[in-house]
């Protein structure tokens, strides 16, 4: 028998401190694993952010830089133009990407940084304990929107992936999910095509994950998964918003 | 080399350029704009990379990460722009990384005024972000000093590894004086064998970083920053210091308010008040040593702000001699007439 | 139908069981004879006869719990 599949080279062997059935997990190994494949791993600079993955730059192998919250695109637009043979990518949540990071990530998408941005959506801020997001949806409960969000209070969540693709800097924007193994296979092709379309200098990249965050939506790790598909899909679309195919900008 | 007529945000922005800065990061605010606008021009020029950033804050940031990828990188801002970047600041100082910062100071507080200002001082040294930290400042109070000033920032930031401050009164932006580019003292400098350059598959991944969860990593951390400052403070303070052997008022002021205190300490010598002038180049690590056995009566900080500096002669000189202070703000610049009639005053003889 | 087999490295499991919901022939468990290291029931297969190899388990596991050998 052959092995078929092994723990990637893209990860180190530190444990992560996520909670179980955190997709994090999930995508973290997908980009270790498109990292290894595409060979560019050595080349890779990764930028962590602020949110449950602040300790992402223990679990990728490769350099790695923690920003401030928010500041993960103004970074990696540091590290790719010093570097712009290198693979540069952010690793974001909601809160880092789409409140306070929302400048950055609109401008570096607009500029058309050669970067890849991995948004980890799960509707609700993690590492803080629950708040609301920018993503959280209509009626969702959060700690800080207790009553559920009211869109007439503080109006609707925001469909990022949407919204960058209507910039002509951005090459590449898609949105998948990782509820089921068919879905983590689609989300890491996804992954792949942002990543070679950075090395093929085109433009600005990012795959939107919708992601589960169990332990603030209160529900078991395989409910979390069963209300992601009930619940965010319907709002945040999976799918293709952008691919200007093969031509460098 | 002859000397070339230059305003001072260009001669600046032509200082870090000669010192080897590829990559500057900034975003338009008056009274600096002459310095991305040069950058815009000239980095190209020399294969660097010039990017207006979207704010103050992304600019520091994308400053971080290009330092932190072994890169010679600068921004600029003035007063509120600087206040923005103090979260980028601090960052850059707990990860450990070179980056030169240069501040053309505006009146405040809030919105202020665009017209020159020294208010920022408080900001400067006592650290304007989160946390302990510091780093260096120099205040220069010429266009050349402001180029000398400059280059030799990028070999200290790189020497200490941390962000090193440039900080000129709105003047030093505006004014022209003759200037030349000499390269700084050389500084012995390690390769940057810690910068985020990718690892080839040859080594484990370098981590830059100023997160530090476990209490005792933290705390070790934090020692480790304050022996470098040590360090800093025992090699680094730098001043002027003029007639003040015999004198009875000395006037304490940096930047460009210096130049105007010494006319000042001349007026007063011909009146019959020996006043000499102690001038800090650099701002952090204060020259104390300056202070020590002054023979005079009594010191006058002369400052374009509501009195910030005087703090620091204060504990200079140990609360052992009264210091007093003249100033103006707002953009409105102090005139030798004025210190002369405050240090008069401060001598006992009204006329 | 290929023959499979799958490893768990079993302290490594947090026991959030999205292995179970993948397994298309319905053989991935949590082993509630064991605790773990973490204090969690590890997953694990007890009808090792029926994989198939598909991967689908590992691909789910958010911690690099499983290994996977497959009949080429």
């Amino acid at each position: 028998m052959a092995v078929v599949f092994k723990k990637t080279q893209g990860l180190t062997d530190v444990q992560t401190h996520y909670c179980p059935g955190c997709t994090h997990g999930i995508i973290h190994r997908l980009v270790g694993e498109v990292l290894e494949e595409l060979g560019v791993l050595g080349d890779s600079i990764g930028v962590a952010p602020v949110g449950c993955s602040v300790l992402a730059y223990k679990y990728f192998n490769c350099d790695m830089q923690e920003a401030a919250h928010g500041r993960a695109p103004a970074c990696a637009t540091g590290i790719k133009r010093v570097h712009p043979d290198k693979v540069v990518f952010t690793y974001q949540g909601d809160g880092d990407l789409a409140s306070i990071g929302m400048a950055e990530i609109v401008h570096a998408a607009a500029r058309g940084e050669k970067i890849t941005t991995i948004f980890v959506n799960n509707a609700i801020y993690g590492m803080t304990g629950g708040q609301m997001a920018p993503t959280t949806l209509v009626g969702q409960k959060a700690t800080t929107s207790p009553y559920g969000r009211d869109a007439a209070l503080v109006g609707f969540p925001i469909r990022v992936s949407e919204m960058l693709s209507t910039l002509d800097g951005a090459v590449y924007v898609e949105r998948v999910t990782v509820n089921t193994a068919a879905n983590v296979r689609k989300a890491k092709a996804a992954i792949k095509k942002a990543f070679q379309a950075q090395i093929n200098g085109e433009g600005f990249t990012m795959v939107e994950v919708l992601s589960t965050c169990p332990t603030n939506w209160g529900l078991h790790p395989v409910e979390a998964l069963k209300w992601l598909e009930d619940n965010m899909i319907p709002y945040y679309p999976l799918g293709n918003f952008k691919n200007v195919d093969g031509e460098a900008k | 080399m002859a000397k070339v007529l230059m305003k001072g945000n260009e001669a600046v922005a032509k200082a870090a350029i000669e010192a080897g800065c590829k990559y500057f990061f900034g975003y338009p605010i008056t009274p600096q704009n002459e310095i991305p606008e040069y950058m815009a021009r000239e980095m190209p020029k020399v294969g660097g990379v010039f990017l207006q950033a979207e704010s103050e804050v992304a600019a520091i940031n994308m400053v971080y990460g290009a330092a932190g990828a072994g890169a010679r990188v600068m921004t600029s801002s003035s007063s509120p722009g600087i206040a923005l970047k103090q979260e980028g600041i601090s960052y850059i100082a707990g990860a450990e990384l070179p980056a030169v910062i240069v501040n053309m100071m505006r009146g405040g507080p809030g919105l202020g005024g665009i017209q020159p200002s020294q208010a920022d001082y408080f900001m400067s040294t006592r650290g304007g972000g989160n946390g302990d930290y510091r780093h260096i400042v120099y205040a220069p109070a010429t266009i050349q000093e402001a180029v000398d000033m400059t280059m030799e920032a990028f070999e200290v930031a790189d020497y200490y590894r941390m962000p090193v401050m440039v900080v000129g009164d709105g003047m030093i932006g505006q004014m022209m004086e003759p200037v030349e580019f000499n390269p700084p003292a050389k500084r012995e400098l390690q390769e940057k064998t810690w910068a985020s350059v990718g690892t080839k598959g040859l080594r484990k991944p370098n981590v830059i970083n100023s997160l530090y969860l476990e209490a005792q990593e933290l705390e070790d951390h934090n020692i480790r920053l304050e022996k470098k400052y040590e360090e800093i403070i025992e090699k680094e303070a730098r001043w002027e210091d003029y007639k003040i052997e015999d004198a009875d008022i000395i006037l304490v002021a940096y930047g460009t308010t210096a130049r105007i205190a010494k006319n000042a300490a001349e007026d007063l010598r011909k009146e019959g008040i020996k006043a000499g002038v102690i001038r800090p180049m650099t701002l952090w690590p204060f020259p104390n040593k300056a202070f020590e056995n002054l023979n005079c009566k009594a010191l006058l900080t002369v400052e374009m702000s509501m009195g910030q500096m005087i703090e620091d002669v204060k504990t200079a000189v140990e609360f052992k001699l009264p210091v007093h202070f003249v100033g103006r703000v707002g953009g409105m610049i102090p005139e030798p007439v004025m210190i002369v009639d405050k240090a008069r005053e401060i001598m006992g003889g009204v006329r | 139908m290929a023959k499979g087999k799958v490893y768990f490295d079993q302290d490594r499991c947090k026991g959030c069981e999205l292995c179970t919901t993948a397994c298309p022939v319905k053989i991935v468990v949590m082993d509630k004879t064991q605790i773990n290291i973490k204090g969690y029931h590890p997953a694990t297969v007890l009808e090792m006869d029926k994989c198939i190899g598909c991967a689908n388990c590992a691909t789910m596991c958010p911690d690099y719990v499983i290994t996977v050998e497959r009949e080429q």
